[in-house]
């Protein structure tokens, strides 16, 4: 642990590894969060809200607001079952930035002709991609950026690659009848996409895919991506899955991932 | 309202075709039936409940005596005929469906006087159903005499959607409180695709709570409350939407709901239900919406989440064209149709907040008398809920200034979670602020002829009426539209999708009760 008095440690000129967050000071710790309380309005609540601000860490904490929900308008009513506050204060911890670990991609990020030229000289077929949404989702914004010709981002989909051989089946597909499209077309990746999230939706989802799949295919199943907005892209293993993409991911990104895990490192001679 | 000078000559050449490309949707829904149309005059008919011994006892009665009469004679001259023949003998509709689960039930098909008899039998047993509906029209006038209207346009409407009715509840009257004035219970995920109403109080939806009609009297009777306490009048909103469109607008008529969602086309776009059963099911829940003194959404705003909102801003213009005329030929009246639209344009877009304008006059002056639906931004809303918050107040302010009839409350966390208790209440304050701030706004707001407001709203006037040429070119007029992708860049085509087994052609003798006694009041009207 760093000497809290080494201030100067702290700054971002430094090149510290140790910071705090920053407010309007150097080394202030200031941070704002908010939160709700199921408790009534009033100073008992404020001093709830502040022992909380105190677990968190938060010390010295200012309840800069707190308002009864639910009260009709104008000032808090007796009325309100809960309250809501905007905290402010300092934290205690300090963050150690060399202890951060940050999954760097283990793989170069492709151009369009540069994956296609892998594919062809590599792998000397198209690669076979098969791409839905599974459950009851049928939110399919995310899997079409991810596959159609007009892509994300100013970058194309998959659809765009010549030697991607790309079926979206769509929303609301089903997981045997996606192992099944699986199996009939040789798909060498599935790619799947999750946005329902509440009950961890998902999640259940997707280990759910993952069962099928090796329960149908074992060892020769189809490379296992899955997506979406609110997926942690370290949880893969654990989902029994190959990778997880999460928001903001792009076409290219996902096209280079493809080829690292399924194209050859060397030309077959 | 609207201070757009619309060209009125283009205006009536819009409904003219929107009529001819609505023509072989409404020829469609007189030639078929489906089995949720079914079901639903036997809703309509009092039978409620599930068969205890099939399958986790969830499967309602209606589907199984349904299902029972599709196996014994065909379902092409209606459920009634065989099952009020049936009833000829004596016993109940519940003692017959019990029958029916016990495998001992026999259908047939009457003929002669023995057909009139129980054509008698089946219009006096659903016309039951449609006197409960009517009363609960009245019951309605008769609240909203006693606590009052909103004290202004437009209404503040809310989604409560926790999974659970019981949670739902004490959220829904804590924004009543809040102002709200129109509540929305969202439903589960995945309820569309269940080719059955489920029953009971339910606590297990996902990312929304289950349409059944228990829930439905839960919440009214919590709304009937708080509508009390607060001395205005809080309105209750559900979807009639999925394979059971039909059923769910029966519920809501029986348990007095006063908005439902109700569009013509977003179970075939955004479920993949196909369009033939979406059809056939849109017009029967409308003609019932329509006695029910229900005030219908349809969903336009939809389209602008899969498709670019200025690029496709005609095909909104288009849809509320076409929703307008199916919802008129099914008996709703202006003041029923909430026709929707969003705002949606990419903040980045130069200029976003005035073409949001345009669309919104545009919206407002095609559709005088109608209270229109404003729906939040929720495309380009991101995790970024401060700016979120600053959007959604200028999405407030566009409604204030446009004169919309419904405004449902944008949330800051829209791209993050589905809203919590404080997101509701701070989403609240807002529209609030907005509305006492600038809610009259709209009197010293005339955007000058031939200036930009004007001008973008005769160009998605104009390609309006150009896509409406090329649809109603077309023998198959929407439901080819629908083939070719032009709603929210989606393709359905008419022989795919989900539920088309549950649609039957009718034959010559096809009976509907229903059907009978709700189009004659609207032939009377
Ligand atoms: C558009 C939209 C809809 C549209 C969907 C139209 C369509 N055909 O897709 C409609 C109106 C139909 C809809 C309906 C519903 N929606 Co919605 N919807 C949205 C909205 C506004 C935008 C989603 C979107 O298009 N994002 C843009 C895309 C490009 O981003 P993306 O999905 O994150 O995808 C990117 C990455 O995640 C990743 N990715 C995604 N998938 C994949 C897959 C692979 C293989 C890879 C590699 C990458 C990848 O790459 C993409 C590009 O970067 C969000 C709110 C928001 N602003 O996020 C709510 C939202 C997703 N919806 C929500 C809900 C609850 C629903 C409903 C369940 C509501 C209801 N009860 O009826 C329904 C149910 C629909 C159903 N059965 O699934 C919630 C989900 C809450 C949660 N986390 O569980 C949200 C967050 C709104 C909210 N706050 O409540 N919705």
């Amino acid at each position: 642990m760093p000497d809290k008095g080494q201030n100067r440690d702290f700054g971002p000129s430094e090149g510290a590894s140790v910071v705090r967050p920053y407010g309007d000071t150097t080394g202030d710790g200031m941070v704002q969060t908010s939160f709700t309380l199921p408790v009534p309005p009033g100073p008992r609540a404020d001093g709830a809200a502040l022992q909380l601000a105190q677990k968190m860490g938060i010390e010295p904490a200012m309840v800069v607001h707190s308002a009864g929900i639910g009260s009709g308008g104008g000032a808090a009513g007796d009325s309100a079952a809960f309250t809501f506050f905007v905290v402010y204060g300092s934290v205690r911890h300090l963050v150690d930035l060399d202890a951060v670990h940050v999954e760097e991609r283990p793989y170069p990020l492709l151009s369009p002709g540069e994956v296609n030229a892998a594919v062809k000289t590599r792998l000397r077929r198209s690669l076979v991609v098969l791409g839905a949404c599974i459950g009851t989702d049928a939110h399919t914004v995310g899997i079409d950026a991810i596959l159609n010709l007009k892509g994300f981002a100013g970058e194309k989909g998959l659809e765009y690659y010549r030697e991607l051989q790309v079926a979206n089946l769509g929303a609301q597909v089903s997981v045997p009848e996606l192992v099944h499209a699986a199996r009939a077309r040789k798909a060498d990746a599935v790619l799947v996409s999750q946005v329902v999230t509440q009950r961890d939706a998902h999640l259940r989802n997707t280990r759910e895919l993952a069962g099928a799949f090796r329960e149908a295919m074992g060892e020769s199943r189809p490379l296992l991506v899955v997506g979406g907005p609110r997926f942690d892209p370290a949880m893969a293993a654990d989902l029994g899955v190959d990778k997880v993409f999460g928001r903001g991911t792009t076409p290219g990104e996902v096209a280079s991932y493809l080829v690292h895990a399924l194209v050859p490192e060397e030309e077959p001679s | 309202m609207s201070r757009l000078q619309l060209d009125q000559a283009l205006v009536a050449r819009a409904r003219e075709l929107a009529a001819r490309a609505a023509a072989p949707v409404v020829d469609l829904a007189a030639t078929y039936t489906t089995v949720s149309v079914e079901r639903a005059t036997l809703r309509l008919a009092g039978l409620t409940g599930t068969d205890p011994l099939d399958g986790d006892g969830e499967v309602p009665w209606v589907n199984r005596v349904v299902d029972a009469v599709r196996d014994q004679v065909g379902l092409e001259h209606g459920v009634a005929l065989p099952v009020w023949h049936a009833l000829g003998s004596g016993g109940t509709l519940q003692d017959l469906a019990e029958q029916v689960g016990a495998g001992t039930a026999r259908f047939t098909v009457p003929e002669g006087a023995a057909a009139d008899r129980a054509r008698e039998a089946a219009r006096a047993a659903v016309g039951a159903g449609i006197a409960r509906i009517d009363a609960n029209r009245a019951r309605r006038e008769e609240l909203v005499a006693t606590h009052g209207d909103p004290p202004r346009r437009p209404w503040i409407y809310l989604i409560v959607a926790t999974g659970d009715i019981h949670e739902d509840i004490p959220q829904a009257q804590a924004a009543a409180r809040a102002g709200a004035d129109v509540i929305a219970v969202i439903r589960s995920t995945g309820q569309s695709l269940l080719d059955y109403v489920p029953e009971g109080a339910t606590r297990t939806g996902y990312a929304g709570t289950y349409a059944t009609q228990e829930n439905f009297r839960l919440m009214r009777a919590a709304l009937d409350d708080v509508s009390a306490e607060l001395g205005r009048y809080v309105r209750l909103t559900n979807y009639a939407s999925g394979l059971c469109m039909p059923e769910i607008a029966v519920l809501a008529g029986l348990e007095r709901l006063d908005m439902m969602l109700n569009d013509a086309m977003y179970g075939i776009l955004f479920r993949d239900i196909n369009p033939h059963r979406t059809f056939v099911d849109q017009r029967f829940s409308r003609m019932v919406h329509a006695r029910a003194g229900i005030i219908i959404n349809t969903g336009e705003d939809n389209y602008l989440t899969t498709a670019d909102a200025v690029d496709e801003a005609h095909t909104v213009t288009v849809s509320q064209l076409l929703n307008e005329r199916l919802a008129h030929e099914a008996g709703l009246e202006d003041w029923q149709l909430g026709l929707g639209h969003a705002f949606e344009i990419d903040p980045a877009v130069p200029e976003s907040f005035r073409l949001e304008l345009a669309h919104a006059l545009l919206a407002r002056g095609l559709f005088p008398d109608a209270p229109l639906k404003w729906m939040p931004p929720t495309k380009h809303m991101t995790g970024d809920v401060f700016r979120g918050y600053l959007l959604d107040g200028f999405f407030n302010l566009a409604g204030a200034l446009t004169g919309q009839g419904i405004l449902l409350v944008g949330m800051m966390t829209e791209a993050v979670v589905t809203p919590w208790l404080s997101d509701r209440d701070l989403a609240l304050r807002n529209v609030r602020y907005v509305l006492e701030a600038a809610g009259n706004l709209h009197e010293d707001f005339a955007p000058q002829p031939g200036g930009f407001i004007d001008r973008r709203a005769h160009t998605v006037l104009t390609e309006a009426v150009e896509l409406l040429e090329r649809i109603a070119a077309h023998p198959q007029g929407l439901i080819q539209a629908i083939a070719d992708g032009t709603f929210g860049i989606t393709k359905r085509s008419p022989d795919g999708g989900k539920g088309l087994d549950g649609v039957v052609r009718k034959a010559a003798d096809h009976f509907d009760p229903a059907t009978e006694l709700l189009t004659r009041e609207v032939s009377r009207a």
